[in-house]
This record gives structure tokens, C-alpha cells and sequence, in this order.
């Protein structure tokens, strides 16, 4: 079958991003969905609701109050051996704080896609990262998908990552609210019956309901215990990042696809280079591809996983860039740019560092456009950073 | 159920067991072991953050020798929802059998104040668990500050008495019609004081088909300086005084669970605790005329609920 005719017998549906999400929870068809809908969350749990509605799914959907009360309920579910997910928001994410802490403190492989939107005040229900990015210490791993395909394939990923014996941690899948979550892009979904196969079923260690093995759960620990527990936590992370590569290289058999930590587009022999994630990837890939034709040696290097984080493999794949800049969508107030920190701690023990440029763009929903992402390839050419954070698209 | 059959079970209960680290005198191990005892089948517990949850687990320790979670201060309720939702997918789906019994415990804190949306959205939702609010009173795990819960006139370290001010100026939150006013299956108002309603009433709790609360009144020794002998007593005269009714709300219909055979007056059951010192002084005779007032009143209506006389 030649490449085209592969092309042609896949199942190409258009779909946005959140019936995507929601296409992925009917295929893993959990055993406890507890959600809050949110701008521009709600269409994963409207759609969610219509297979439960019609016997799609067998999936108990609890309706909570609040995304406080929806990660409570995912917690109480996943500690009790369900699959439990949820999905939020900005607002959504950040009433959700406290028990982002708990659900890793707690180890339950809670899947969460998050539509990113940024935070109030001003409100705003566009795509920035601020709300995720806010989150980022709270022990989740944290992956971001470009387009309605990658979010489709991370729920995947995520789920399996949460519950490899290894990690036992939750993992958020982020979306970029309305541009992914909303546009109708060709998806490919993938047979049903190949990714139940896939998800399996989870088998817990521990459960709430193992009545013969009563556990205690939420334990108060004091100076004499807590220190151990958290460096746990920690030690978890780093075998989520290992985890990563290999739960990828599984559904990459499934699904054909790659789940690299990073994508590398044009790296080879770029002299300029933007790191980004998420949509951004898009735009700036068209203008690699325009300015490469234009003999101009650039080249993008689009996060997938950012917690853990992959020093190492950024800091080889960045090395040999003469300027890097770093393209995001939130601040940090008061300190360096999320993405643009971990940047350059990753360069930090190369040799010979490139020059970097922090770059915010596209906070509450502002378009990034190809030619700001140009004119950023044009300043890091000349070799021309400020030390300081720059701006595109901002007036 | 009999005192005695309700002595016997909890000397042999091992579900909640001693060695915990409550406070000498405290009433919340009591309404604990009394609620575990009025159901035979067996309980998933939630616990919010609290005097019973701090002093019943402290890592590597636990008193539960039942499945037990604590995730946070304001969401026992929705905690505990999940794990019903959890129990009814896995037994939809085969994976789990038999029939288990979810609780959850809160202190005043937890449940009018901070955790209150939480448990109205369980109310709400419908799933089947009993939640037990101990009720000390105001937020004792972390010194005595005042909740919605803290009677009117009590000194409390967020909220003292003062040379301005008698100490709470607000009346305490009515827990238990909020709930009613959710249309569950069944609340109810008990007191330490009075063990074989409170057995009765969890039973019935454990037994109803749907959401069911019950407010369970839980003397502090250590905060509303008491002596920890007394600790019966005193909540005994806070019925006595009609200062907290026994009653219930099934299906409901309001049904008045005890009558004191004498209504004592309400400085009664004040008198002998620190929080409410401040009261007893020269000129503050007032506030105690006030308290009076409102609890003749509150008794009146609730009797009239009930469909009892005056």
C-alpha cells in the first residue's frame, strides 16, 4: 500500500479539540467522570454527557458544584481503584489549586485535559497558558498537544503514564482554549477496539473498597515523615520522565504517531532557533518552512512535556543554535518566563551557550501572527537579544 | 438499640479503636464509636481536616481499621462522593461485590463554614452516604476560632469578648433545616449526652436510601473549659435546656426525639464553661436575657414542626 493509500483508508473525521478529548474518554471509558464545565472546556463535558446520556459509555458522572468538588470526587474515585478523570480551565483550574497538591501528594493517576484560558483579572476566556503554567509546581505532569490530533493521542498517553507502576501521578493534557479547542480540524481516530486494548484496565495496588485490606489514606505526616514522602513524589517524577519515552513508544505502535519530549522541526544545522508549545508550533513551522526555502537557517524545537521537564535532551538539541528564542504565552511575574526559565536552566551546563531571547506572546487569546514569528527569526538571525523580555503582538 | 447491647459493641469494636490522640474528655471519639456501632455492614470513612482527623492518624499510626480518607478541610462530601461513584461504577461493572456503607465525618468548621457548598452539592446529587458533623462549636483543632456554628455571646479567639464587645454577635447557622431544605431522605440533631438516640438515629441515617446528615452536638473540654468528667453533663443540660433540641427530619416530617421533663434555663448550661464567662459579669445579664429569648423562641417553632404542644 503505497503511502497515500494508507492516507486515504485512515479515519479521518473533523472534529475540534474538545470532541477530540471527549472521543479519547469515550474509547477509555472511565469508570468515574466528576467535572464542572468551563469556557472553553465545557463542549469535553457536554459531549461526555451525551454518551453516558446514551449508554455510549458505563461511566458514573458525578456533576459537582465546583472543580473543587470535581477533584475531590476524582481523588475519592481514584483512591478507591477507579479511572477517574475530570477537565477544566483558568478559573476552573486555579479553585482547583488546593487539590492539584493533594492529588499528587495522594499519587492517584487522575487524567485532566485543560483548555488553557487565561486567569482574571481582567477576565478574559481566551488561550493564554497562565493557567496551567500557575500550576506547574503542583507535582501534575504537564504535556501540551498542538492541534486537536495531539490532544486526542496525550489523553492516551496520559492515562497510561498516570498508572505505570513507576509514576502513579496525575497528568494534565493541555489544549489551547478555542484555537485547538474550538477549531474543526481532520483528526484521525483510532479503532476502538485497538485502543481499549491499549488502556486495558487499571490495576490498583490499593483501593478504598478492598474492605479486607482497610488503608488509611491522607494521613497527617510532621517533621518525622513528610520530608521522605514529598522526596518520593520527586523520585516519581523522574520515572515519569523516563515513563514517558517508553508508555509513548507503546502507543506509538498503536497509533503510528511519535511522543517525543520535543518535536524538532528544521533543529538540524539552525542557527536561529524558537522554542514553543502548543498552537504556536503551527504558525512557526509555516514560517520555518518559508524562510528554509529562503536558504535562511532556522529551525523550531516545540515542547511536548514540560513536567518533568527534559533538561538534558533540550540543552543537546539547543547547543549548537547561535540564538534561541523562547516564544510563550505567560508571565511569570516579577521573574524570567515560565518556558524561558527552564530554557535556559537547561543551558546552564552546556559549553557553549547560544544567545537567548525571551519572547510573551498571545496573553488572553491575542493571535500570534507568521509575521511576528518572522520577525522574531529575523532579530534572533542578527543575533540581536535584550537581556530582557520582548514582546510580539503586544501595541 | 440498648445501652448495654451499645457498650458491648463498642468494647469489642475494633473499627475505631483507643490510642488515638483526641483530647481527655473530648465527646467526637464517643459519637464516633456510637455511629460505627449502628450499622453491622461495612463503612468506607472520609474525614475532614480536624481535631478528628489530626489526632486519629498521625503517620505511621492510625486508629481506623477501616478503609478511611482525608483529602482536605472543606470537602469530606464531595471526597466521599467520589468513592460512592467509585463503589457504584466497579459494581456496575462486575468488578466489585457486596454492599458497604460510606461516612463521613466533619467538625463545624469543615461543614457550615468552609465545606458547606460541598455538601450541598452531595445533598443534591444524591449519593448514598451519611454525614456526621461533630459540632464542638467553632474551629477547636486550631485553637477555638468562631464558625457559623458558635452560639451567640461565646468567646472566641477570632471573635472574644471584649470591653465593647459580649463575643459572637451573630446566632449560630441552622445546619440541620439547611440540609433538610435539600429534600434528603432523612437529617437529624443529636447529643453525646444522649447515646441510644444518636445510635438510633445513624441507623436510621445508615439506612435510609439517599443522602442523610445528622449534627451530632460534641463537647470540648479543652475549649469550652470543662471539666473532661463532664463532658456528658454538659451537653446533657444543653438539651435539657432546649438550648440544642433532639429531633428529626424523615422523609419530611419533623419528629420531636425527646422531651425534658423540666426546661432548664439556658444559663445552666452556659455557667460552668469558659467560653461564656464573660456573661456572667456585672452587666452583661442582658445577653444572657437575649440568648433566653431566642431559644424560647426556636423551641416554640420547632414544637410546632413537630406537631407537639407547648
Amino acid at each position: 500500500m503505497s503511502g497515500l493509500e494508507k492516507k486515504c483508508k485512515k479515519k479521518m473525521v473533523p472534529l475540534t479539540g474538545n470532541y477530540a478529548i471527549a472521543a479519547a474518554m469515550r474509547q477509555i471509558n472511565p469508570d468515574v467522570v466528576a467535572a464542572y464545565p468551563i469556557t472553553p472546556q465545557s463542549a469535553i463535558v457536554e459531549q461526555f454527557a451525551r454518551f453516558v446520556a446514551n449508554g455510549i459509555v458505563d461511566t458514573e458522572m458525578v456533576r459537582v458544584e465546583s472543580e473543587h468538588s470535581a477533584m475531590s470526587a476524582c481523588i475519592g474515585a481514584s483512591l478507591s481503584g477507579a479511572r477517574a478523570m475530570t477537565a477544566t480551565c483558568s478559573a476552573g483550574l486555579a479553585l482547583m489549586w488546593e487539590m492539584l497538591g493533594v492529588a499528587s501528594g495522594l499519587r492517584c493517576p487522575i487524567v485532566m485535559p485543560v483548555a488553557n484560558r487565561a486567569l482574571s483579572a481582567p477576565i478574559n476566556i481566551h488561550c493564554d497558558h497562565s493557567d496551567s503554567m500557575g500550576a506547574r509546581d503542583f507535582g501534575w505532569v504537564q504535556i501540551y498537544s498542538e492541534s486537536a490530533q495531539e490532544a486526542y493521542e496525550n489523553v492516551f498517553l496520559a492515562l497510561k503514564l498516570a498508572e505505570h507502576p513507576d509514576v502513579q501521578l496525575p497528568v494534565m493534557v493541555c489544549e489551547d482554549g478555542f484555537i485547538t479547542s474550538h477549531c474543526v480540524q481532520n483528526v484521525e481516530l483510532h479503532d476502538d477496539a485497538v485502543m481499549k486494548r491499549f488502556v486495558g484496565e487499571r490495576k490498583p495496588e490499593h483501593s478504598l473498597l478492598d474492605l479486607k485490606n482497610p488503608i488509611t489514606v491522607g494521613a497527617i505526616e510532621l517533621q518525622d515523615y513528610f520530608f521522605e514522602t514529598k522526596r518520593q513524589q520527586e523520585e516519581a517524577m523522574g520515572h515519569a520522565l523516563k515513563a514517558y519515552l517508553k508508555v509513548g513508544a507503546d502507543l506509538s505502535r498503536v497509533t503510528g504517531s511519535k511522543y517525543p519530549y520535543f518535536d524538532s522541526y528544521g533543529l538540524e544545522g539552525a542557527e536561529a532557533v524558537i522554542v514553543t508549545m502548543s498552537s504556536a508550533a503551527g504558525t512557526t513551522k509555516a514560517v520555518v518552512d518559508r524562510l528554509r526555502h529562503d536558504g535562511k537557517k532556522v529551525g523550531l524545537l516545540k515542547l511536548r512535556l514540560f513536567r518533568p521537564f527534559p533538561y538534558e535532551q533540550v540543552r543537546d538539541a539547543l547547543r549548537k543554535a547561535k540564538c534561541v528564542g523562547v516564544l510563550e504565552r505567560s508571565f511569570s511575574f516579577g521573574a524570567y518566563a515560565p518556558l524561558f526559565s527552564e530554557v535556559r536552566n537547561s543551558l546552564y551546563e552546556a559549553g557553549k551557550k547560544p544567545k537567548l531571547q525571551s519572547y510573551v506572546f498571545g496573553l488572553g487569546g491575542r493571535d500570534l501572527l507568521e509575521s511576528d514569528v518572522e520577525e522574531a527569526f529575523k532579530e534572533l538571525l542578527a543575533g540581536k537579544t535584550t537581556g530582557g523580555m520582548e514582546y510580539k503582538g503586544l501595541r | 438499640m440498648k445501652i448495654k447491647e451499645l457498650a458491648d459493641i463498642v468494647s469489642r469494636d475494633p473499627r475505631f479503636t483507643s490510642g488515638h490522640r483526641m483530647c481527655g474528655g473530648c465527646a467526637t471519639p464517643i459519637i464516633v464509636k456510637s455511629v460505627l456501632a449502628s450499622t453491622r455492614k461495612p463503612v468506607v470513612v472520609a474525614s475532614a481536616t480536624g481535631c478528628l482527623e489530626v489526632a486519629s492518624t498521625i503517620y505511621p499510626y492510625t486508629s481506623w481499621d477501616v478503609p478511611w480518607i482525608h483529602s482536605a478541610f472543606e470537602n469530606a462530601a464531595s471526597t466521599i462522593s467520589g468513592v460512592e461513584a467509585a463503589y457504584n461504577a466497579l459494581k456496575r461493572k462486575g468488578k466489585l461485590k457486596g454492599e458497604i456503607k460510606f461516612v463521613a465525618f466533619g467538625g463545624d468548621g469543615g461543614t457550615y463554614d468552609i465545606g458547606l457548598q460541598a455538601l450541598s452539592g452531595a445533598l443534591e446529587r444524591g449519593h448514598d452516604f451519611v454525614y456526621v458533623c461533630y459540632d464542638n462549636e467553632a474551629y477547636m483543632n486550631t485553637g477555638g476560632q468562631r464558625s457559623s456554628a458558635t452560639p451567640f455571646g461565646a468567646s472566641a479567639t477570632t471573635e472574644p469578648a471584649g470591653k465593647v464587645k459580649p463575643g459572637k454577635e451573630a446566632w449560630r447557622k441552622d445546619l440541620v433545616r439547611i440540609c433538610a431544605a435539600h429534600d434528603i431522605p432523612y437529617v437529624a440533631q443529636a447529643s453525646v449526652s444522649n447515646l441510644v438516640d444518636l445510635t438510633d438515629k445513624a441507623a436510621k441515617a445508615f439506612e435510609a436510601h439517599g443522602p442523610a446528615v445528622v449534627v451530632v452536638l460534641s463537647t470540648c473540654p479543652t475549649l469550652w473549659g470543662t471539666k473532661p468528667s463532664m463532658t456528658i453533663e454538659t451537653a446533657r443540660l444543653a438539651v435539657d435546656s432546649c438550648f440544642w433540641p433532639l429531633y428529626e427530619i424523615s422523609e419530611g416530617l419533623y419528629k420531636l426525639s425527646y422531651r425534658p421533663a423540666k426546661k432548664i434555663p439556658v444559663a445552666e448550661f452556659m455557667r460552668n464553661q469558659s467560653r461564656f464567662k464573660h456573661l456572667f459579669m456585672p452587666g452583661n445579664e442582658h445577653v444572657i436575657g437575649h440568648i433566653q429569648r431566642r431559644v424560647d423562641e426556636e423551641w416554640v417553632k420547632l414544637l410546632s414542626l413537630c406537631g407537639e404542644k407547648e
